[in-house]
C-alpha cells in the first residue's frame, strides 16, 4: 500500500450513518425512508432528561446495489453508542421484513446492514431486546430468499444482542479497526472481575475480537480496508454470490466439533482459537 | 435536559430542507426547513442546562442580521462547543443553498 | 468471585411437564432434552440447567455458553430434520430460566455471540417451517441467552412471579453502564415500562401472550401444572389458527404503539 493508494482511499469509518449508506447504494439511486424531518423519535428518551436523534440512529434507504434493488440499515454510532431502542430496532426489522415480503412476491430486494452499535440502549431495555428478537427474525427470513450481508467497520464495533444478528448474517465484512463481540469488554469486567477481561488492555481486546481476528477464525468472510469503494464491491460481490452454501449459524455440527478440540480451562489465546477454528472448515 | 426557543428577524423564506451533525458527544444535529414568513425560528434541545445566554449570543451572532434565509431551525445538541455549534449551522445553510430547486 | 443464586426452576418445570419421559441422550448436563406429549400432540421440550461441574468455568450457573447454545440448535434442528417429511411439525417448548449469557474470555474469544445466533436461527428457521414454538418463561430471561433461547418463540408464556425476570442487563451492570446508582435507576423503572425489572411490566409491552400467576411457581402444584399445561396447549391451538409464522403477533396487544407506527410508515414509503 503506497501513498498513491491511500490519497485515494475515502475512509468509510469516518463517514456517519446517512453518507455510507448514500455511498453503498449505486450513485443517485438513495432515498431515505422515515427521514430525519419525520420525526420519528424515541418516545423513551426525553423523559429521562436525554436529547433524542430525530431518525433515532437508524438510517432506512433503499435504492440499487449493482443495478439490484436494495435497502441499507445503517447505524449511527455516534447517536448513544449505536444503541438500538424501540424506533430504532423497529426501522430495522420492518424494513427486513418488506423485503422478505418483496421476495414473495417476485421482487429480490436485498439487504445490507451496517452495524456500529453497543446492542441493547438500556433506556429503553425490554423494548430493545425485544426489537432485537424481531430483527433477528427478519435476517432468518430474509436470508431464505436473498443473502443478507452485513458490515462492521469500526469504531464503535458491533455488541450485545446487534453481535447474533451479524452472526445470523449470510457474509459479514470487516475491517480490521473493529471488534465483535457479545458482551461489551467492560461489561465482562464487571460480571466475571478484571483477571477475566481487564477492559483497559486494549491490544488484548483486539487480539481475540478484533476484525482480522474474527476473519482469521471463519467468524467473518471478506477483511477489507477502510475505503468506501472496496467495502461497497465486496458488499456487491457478496450479493452476487448468493446464498452459501450453509450460513455460518447453520453450521452446528461443525462449531461442537470443534469446541471439543481443546480444554476449557486452558487460557484462551489468539492463536489457539485460529488453529481450533482456522483449518479447513467443511460444512 | 434544557429546551430554548429564539427567534429572528429573516430575509426571503428560503426553500428546502437540510441536516448537519449527529446528536454524538461534542456535536449536535440540525434540522433546517422553510419558514414561510421572514423570521427565522430556533428551537433547541441540549443536554447541557444553564447555556441560554451563550446560545442567545452564539445565535446572535449568526442570525442576528437578518438577512439569511428564513428558515425553522431544530437543534439536538450533544454538549457541542459554540465553535462546533457554529459549523454545524453554516453546514445546514450551505446544504439548504444547495438543495435542488423544491 | 460472585457468589450466585442458581435456580432450580428451568430443571423443575421441565420435570414436571414430561410426565416421566426420558432425558435425550447425548446433550451435556446443562443441557435438558426430552420428548413427551403436549396434550396429545409430540413435543420436544428443551431447558438449560445449572451444571456446576461445567469444564466451562462461566456457565456454571445456568447461563447459556459456548456449548449450551451449539447444543440448543443441535436440539431444535435435530427435530426439524425429523419432520421434514411429516405434515404435522412437532411442538418445541423452550423452558427459559436463562440467568444471562456466559462473560468470559474465552467464551468471547470462540464467538459466542456466534453460537447464541446458531440457536437463534435454529428456533426461527423451525418456527418458519411450521413447528409451533413455545417459550415458557419461568425465572430469569436475560439479554443474549433469551435471544438464543425463547425469544423466537411464536408465543411467549411467563409466570407472575419475583423471580421472574426479563432484561438486557443486570440492575448493577445497567447502573454502571449509564453511570447511574442503582437507586436512581430503580426510580426510573418506575415510570417506564420497558427499563423496569418486574414481570408485570413486562407484560405491559404486550410482548406475552399470557401471564400466569401459580400458587408455587417454584415447586407447582398439580393445579399449577394443569394451569401451565393448559396455556400451552392454548398457546399451540393459537398457533396452529395462525396463518402467520411470523412474530407479528407481538404488536398486536398494544404497549409499542412506536413500533407499529414505524412499520406502517416504512410500508407507506416503501414504493
Amino acid at each position: 500500500m503506497d501513498a498513491q493508494d491511500l490519497l485515494h482511499r475515502t475512509s468509510f469509518i469516518e463517514l456517519g450513518a446517512r453518507s455510507r449508506a448514500r455511498q453503498l447504494l449505486d450513485d443517485g439511486s438513495f432515498r431515505e425512508l422515515i427521514d430525519p424531518f419525520e420525526r420519528m423519535v424515541s418516545p423513551w428518551l426525553a423523559r429521562q432528561g436525554i436529547v433524542a436523534q430525530a431518525d433515532d440512529g437508524v438510517v432506512v434507504a433503499k435504492g440499487t446495489l449493482g443495478g439490484q434493488p436494495a435497502v441499507v440499515l445503517a447505524i449511527e454510532g455516534a447517536f448513544q453508542g449505536g444503541s438500538v431502542g424501540e424506533v430504532s430496532a423497529a426501522k430495522i426489522a420492518g424494513a427486513l421484513e418488506l423485503a422478505a415480503q418483496d421476495n414473495r412476491k417476485g421482487v429480490p430486494t436485498r439487504a445490507l446492514i451496517v452495524f456500529e452499535t453497543g446492542g441493547v440502549r438500556l433506556q429503553e431495555a425490554n423494548l430493545g431486546l425485544a426489537g432485537i428478537a424481531e430483527i433477528h427474525a427478519g435476517i432468518v427470513d430474509l436470508r431464505r430468499y436473498q443473502p443478507v450481508v452485513g458490515i462492521a467497520a469500526g469504531t464503535v464495533g458491533c455488541y450485545g444482542g446487534m453481535s447474533i444478528a451479524a452472526g445470523l448474517c449470510s457474509y459479514l465484512i470487516v475491517t480490521r479497526e473493529t471488534r465483535i463481540g457479545l458482551n461489551g469488554p467492560a461489561v465482562i469486567e464487571q460480571e466475571a472481575g478484571v483477571a477475566e477481561f481487564d477492559s483497559r488492555d486494549r491490544p488484548l481486546i483486539w487480539s481475540l475480537t478484533g476484525g482480522e481476528q474474527r476473519y482469521r477464525t471463519g467468524l467473518a468472510d471478506v477483511l477489507v480496508e477502510d475505503d468506501v469503494e472496496q467495502i461497497r464491491s465486496e458488499a456487491i460481490d457478496c450479493f452476487r454470490k448468493g446464498r452459501p452454501p450453509a450460513c455460518r449459524s447453520e453450521c452446528v455440527s461443525r462449531y461442537l466439533h470443534r469446541l471439543a478440540q481443546f480444554d476449557p480451562a486452558a487460557q484462551v489465546t489468539a492463536e489457539q482459537v485460529a488453529r481450533i477454528y482456522g483449518e479447513g472448515f467443511e460444512p | 435536559m434544557e429546551r430554548i426557543a429564539l427567534e429572528f428577524d429573516a430575509a426571503m423564506p428560503a426553500r428546502g430542507r437540510s441536516l448537519a451533525g449527529v446528536v454524538g458527544s461534542g456535536d449536535l444535529e440540525v434540522l433546517m426547513e422553510a419558514n414561510t414568513s421572514a423570521r427565522t425560528v430556533v428551537n433547541i434541545t441540549t443536554s447541557v442546562d444553564g447555556f441560554r445566554n451563550v446560545w442567545e449570543a452564539v445565535l446572535t451572532r449568526m442570525l442576528g442580521q437578518g438577512d439569511l434565509p428564513a428558515v425553522r431551525i431544530e437543534i439536538n445538541d450533544f454538549g457541542a462547543t459554540p465553535g462546533v455549534v457554529r459549523m454545524r449551522i453554516a453546514q445546514a445553510f450551505e446544504a439548504l443553498a444547495a438543495t435542488p430547486g423544491v | 468471585m460472585n457468589a450466585r443464586d442458581t435456580s432450580a426452576r428451568g430443571a423443575t418445570w421441565l420435570a414436571a411437564l414430561i410426565h416421566g419421559a426420558p432425558l435425550r441422550s447425548g446433550f451435556p448436563p446443562s443441557v435438558r432434552v426430552a420428548d413427551a406429549k403436549l396434550d396429545r400432540h409430540a413435543a420436544r421440550y428443551i431447558a438449560v440447567v445449572p451444571d456446576p461441574a461445567n469444564p466451562y468455568a462461566r456457565a456454571r450457573n445456568g447461563e447459556v455458553g459456548l456449548v449450551e447454545a451449539w447444543q440448543i440448535a443441535r436440539a431444535v434442528r435435530d427435530v426439524v430434520d425429523a419432520d421434514q417429511e411429516r405434515g404435522e411439525k412437532r411442538a418445541i417448548v423452550a423452558i427459559v430460566d436463562v440467568t444471562s449469557q456466559a462473560y468470559g474470555r474465552l467464551e468471547e474469544a470462540y464467538g459466542i455471540h456466534q453460537a447464541l445466533a446458531g440457536a437463534a436461527d435454529a428456533y426461527a428457521n423451525a418456527r418458519l417451517e411450521g413447528h409451533p414454538v413455545i417459550g415458557l418463561i419461568v425465572g430469569r430471561a436475560m439479554s443474549g441467552a433469551f435471544l438464543a433461547h425463547g425469544y423466537q418463540a411464536n408465543r411467549l408464556i411467563a409466570l407472575s412471579d419475583p423471580q421472574v425476570m426479563v432484561h438486557a442487563m443486570s440492575k448493577e451492570s445497567a447502573a454502571r453502564v449509564t453511570q447511574r446508582t442503582v437507586a436512581e435507576l430503580e426510580a426510573l423503572t418506575a415510570s417506564i415500562a420497558p427499563m423496569a425489572y418486574d414481570i408485570e411490566s413486562y407484560a405491559s409491552l404486550g410482548l406475552l401472550w399470557m401471564l400466569l400467576k401459580l400458587a408455587r411457581p417454584d415447586t407447582p402444584t398439580p393445579a399449577d401444572l394443569h394451569e401451565v399445561e393448559q396455556a400451552l396447549i392454548g398457546a399451540y391451538e393459537d398457533i396452529r389458527r395462525d396463518a402467520s409464522r411470523s412474530l407479528a403477533g407481538r404488536l398486536r396487544a398494544g404497549g409499542r404503539a412506536a413500533s407499529v407506527r414505524v412499520r406502517e410508515k416504512l410500508r407507506a414509503q416503501w414504493n
